[in-house]
């Protein structure tokens, strides 16, 4: 959360690489360095499982404060790139970079804590836990999850004032995202729904800096999805946050997001303004079944 | 919106509030527990110091498998890690407890430390053991976990069994050098020997036995058994501490989805290893008070044969797993109705036919010759001889039945709340009314 707060709403400024021929080159162009700095960069990942190649020679980067969306088919390897790059997975070969340190492989919660923080398709919450259990358990950093400061009675003292702190940041959280009145409930009564804004809401309180959401409007209805995006605007305005996500919803992404990254059998089809996407024959072919 | 559209939190009546809280449940369960045994001895006709003897025997057991409860609820219940070799860590605490502890003249010879350097080398011997087993094991799947420790405990009782180490360990016979009991040490001028001239503390202690006529061995037990109280009240409240925090929020959130946990920065490895060392030094402490001293204490392996855990798993799904209210219940439930009353319920149905003079007859070999009797008086002294037995079936068929119709245990549909702080809506920040509306 070192961002510069100078840069204000992104503008749509993004072009300078978003030739229509640059698409047959895409590593070269993330390697190169652009004006606007680039948190996240991919280059040349790879993943296998067995005899499949779930992503194959994947390169992008997301810039600083973007909304880019990650779209593709189903089976076109965005899930399993979320999982590489957030050290769910080993990749194969290819590197990962965040924040010009190279994270691959690292263990998840190691990524976790940098700042690079993920959620999931099929929503994880803690279904035993409350939704503020849920909620408090997500800050790094906290001097109680020693077992000994938790106990000695010296010790204690500092925890709890350090709890009452999280407990305050949660419950405004929770305003934050209208959930506040299932504080108490426990998280495997939630809807579908409002799982996907528990784990949104749960996700922010790492205090992360780039976020990655694998599909957080599936099973989401209208409003609530309007509502979300709102939230996810307004985030990237005040806190300075990046986001990255996989969506099929491509109404949604058009409208919202300045850059699109395409992939199709592992590989990265296109990236670019999403004006640009839609005109490129082969992701019309590949995803957009010729509709658009 | 509105600002407060739901709920009207009613404050619970004072009475309430005292039936709900677990220092109460446990006082009244304990009292159940003795008034019970009470009433069997007494309608037995023991004599004063077998009932006193009876109430305290059934107390010590509860409270020794409470702290075991404890320790394996910090490790399944909270962390969901699958333990099955608890026996085993006992057996670690108790024989290094006594090996470091005990006279070195003695057959087998020990090292003659003082007893509290014993009993901490015993726990942390627990600890050392427990982290080579897990450590690769935690990497791993539960499962996994669950198969390395059942066999570390086989290996552990069965090397403490083996003739080869019969000078250090006893062998089979078992570690009998014990170290003297500490309540003699305190109450007796000469702790070896239960005749020879009390302390100040000591002609105190046995002055309060002299009125019911109780002997100096039943007021050493029933100081000694005060004495693991105490110490089960320690342990619980660490746990409870370590359990409402941070630290049990975490443990609780890799229970229920460990790559969650981990995608929100969590070093799950971590906090899995410090649980399983916690939860097997206390198994070791367990171990210790049980076997390594006191009015039980034999060190032999046949004490740490592998059903030791499964009553131990017994007791704390009775409980309830995750609570560690519900682990002390669970504990006394089973040491004191499982375990210990239904040989006293045998003898009170033998009087009771006696009283009506019903005459039993002699307990025939078999089920087959007692069912070609065809006699029912046959049938019920055959099952009231076979009554040990008989109570390990009715474990069984209960384990079936709780984890059928009430998986959660006596306590577990309850929440424990993983945190340091209230979480009531009351905990909610004053300034913030705002957003009450949503979505549903």
């Amino acid at each position: 959360m070192s961002n510069a707060d100078d840069s204000n709403i992104p503008e749509p400024d993004e072009e300078l690489d978003a030739e229509p021929e640059s698409r047959d080159s895409p590593t070269e162009e993330a390697a190169k360095t652009t004006p606007k700095s680039l948190p996240l960069r991919v280059n040349n990942l790879r993943k296998e499982f067995g005899g499949i190649t779930a992503v194959d020679g994947a390169t992008f980067a997301v810039e600083e404060r973007s909304l880019t969306g990650l779209i593709g088919p189903n089976g076109a390897g965005k899930s399993t790139t979320f999982n590489c790059i957030t050290g769910v997975h080993e990749p194969t070969s290819g590197t990962v970079h965040f924040r010009d340190e190279e994270i691959t492989g690292e263990s998840p919660h190691k990524i976790a804590q940098r700042g690079l923080v993920r959620t999931f398709q099929l929503a994880r919450e803690l279904e035993e836990m409350t939704v503020l259990e849920n909620m408090m358990l997500a800050p790094g950093g906290q001097s109680g999850e020693s077992a000994t400061r938790s106990v000695l009675p010296g010790l204690r003292s500092t925890v709890v004032e350090e709890e009452e702190a999280v407990r305050e940041r949660a419950w405004e959280t929770l305003e934050f995202f209208e959930i506040d009145h299932l504080a108490q409930e426990l998280a495997g009564n939630l809807s579908g729904g409002q799982r996907k804004l528990l784990e949104l809401a749960r996700a922010l309180m790492t205090d992360p800096d780039v976020m990655l959401l694998d599909e957080p409007f599936a099973g989401v209805n209208p409003t609530l999805e309007e509502k979300l995006l709102d939230r996810i605007h307004e985030l990237r305005e005040t806190e300075g946050l990046t986001f990255l996500l996989v969506e099929h919803d491509m109404d949604l992404i058009m409208e919202n997001c300045e850059h699109v990254i395409v992939m199709h059998q592992g590989r990265v089809l296109d990236e670019g303004p999403p004006e640009q996407i839609t005109e490129n024959e082969e992701v019309i072919e590949a995803y957009l079944g010729g509709t658009v | 919106m509105s600002d407060d559209p739901v709920q009207t939190n009613d404050e619970p009546s004072l009475f309430t509030q005292v039936v709900r809280n677990d220092a109460f449940k446990v006082a009244v369960l304990l009292a159940g527990i003795w008034l019970l045994f009470y009433a069997l001895s007494a309608f037995l006709e023991y004599p004063t110091y077998g009932v006193v003897a009876t109430i305290r025997r059934v107390t010590f057991l509860s409270a020794v498998y409470a702290i075991a409860v404890l320790a394996l609820n910090i490790q399944w219940g909270y962390t969901g890690l699958f333990n099955i070799g608890v026996a085993g860590f006992m057996a670690v605490g108790a024989y290094t407890t006594v090996i470091l502890s005990a006279d070195p003249g003695g057959v087998p010879p020990g090292f003659g430390l003082p007893l509290p350097i014993g009993v901490l080398g015993g726990i942390l011997a627990a600890v050392v053991i427990g982290l080579v087993a897990a450590l690769p094991a935690l990497r791993l799947d539960a499962d996994y976990l669950a198969i390395v420790t059942v066999a570390f405990s086989e290996i552990i009782r069965l090397t403490l069994n083996s003739p080869v180490l019969i000078d250090i360990t006893g062998g089979a016979s078992g570690f009998d050098n014990l170290p003297t009991s500490p309540v003699q040490s305190i109450l007796l001028t000469d702790p070896g020997s239960i005749i020879s001239e009390p302390t100040a503390l000591g002609s105190f202690v046995f002055g309060l036995g002299e009125p019911l006529d109780l002997t100096r061995i039943v007021m050493i037990n029933i100081v000694y058994t005060l004495g693991v109280l105490v110490v089960l009240l320690l342990v619980y409240l660490v746990l409870e501490r370590a359990g409402k925090s941070p630290f049990g929020r975490v443990l609780k959130a890799i229970r229920e989805d460990e790559v969650a946990a981990q995608s929100l920065g969590k070093n799950t490895q971590s906090f899995k290893v410090r649980a399983f060392a916690l939860g097997c030094g206390l198994m070791g402490l367990a171990g210790i008070l049980w076997y390594a001293m006191g009015p039980r204490a034999s060190v032999v392996p046949a004490n740490f044969r592998p059903e030791l855990t499964f009553y131990i798993f017994i007791a704390l799904i009775l409980g309830g797993a995750g609570s560690n209210t519900g682990s002390i219940i669970g504990g006394a439930v089973f040491a004191s109705l499982l375990y210990e009353a239904p040989p006293l319920l045998s003898d009170v149905a033998v009087k009771l036919l006696a009283d009506y003079n019903v005459a039993l007859p002699s307990a025939p070999d078999n089920v087959v010759v007692t069912l070609s009797t065809g006699d029912p008086l046959a049938v019920v002294a055959f099952l009231l001889a076979n009554i040990d037995t008989l109570r390990f079936m009715f474990m069984g068929a209960l384990l079936v039945l709780l984890v059928q119709y009430k998986p959660d245990g006596i306590l577990g549909d309850r929440t424990e709340t993983a945190a340091a702080v209230p979480l009531s809506d009351d905990s909610r920040p004053t300034n913030a009314n705002a957003g009450g509306e949503t979505d549903e």
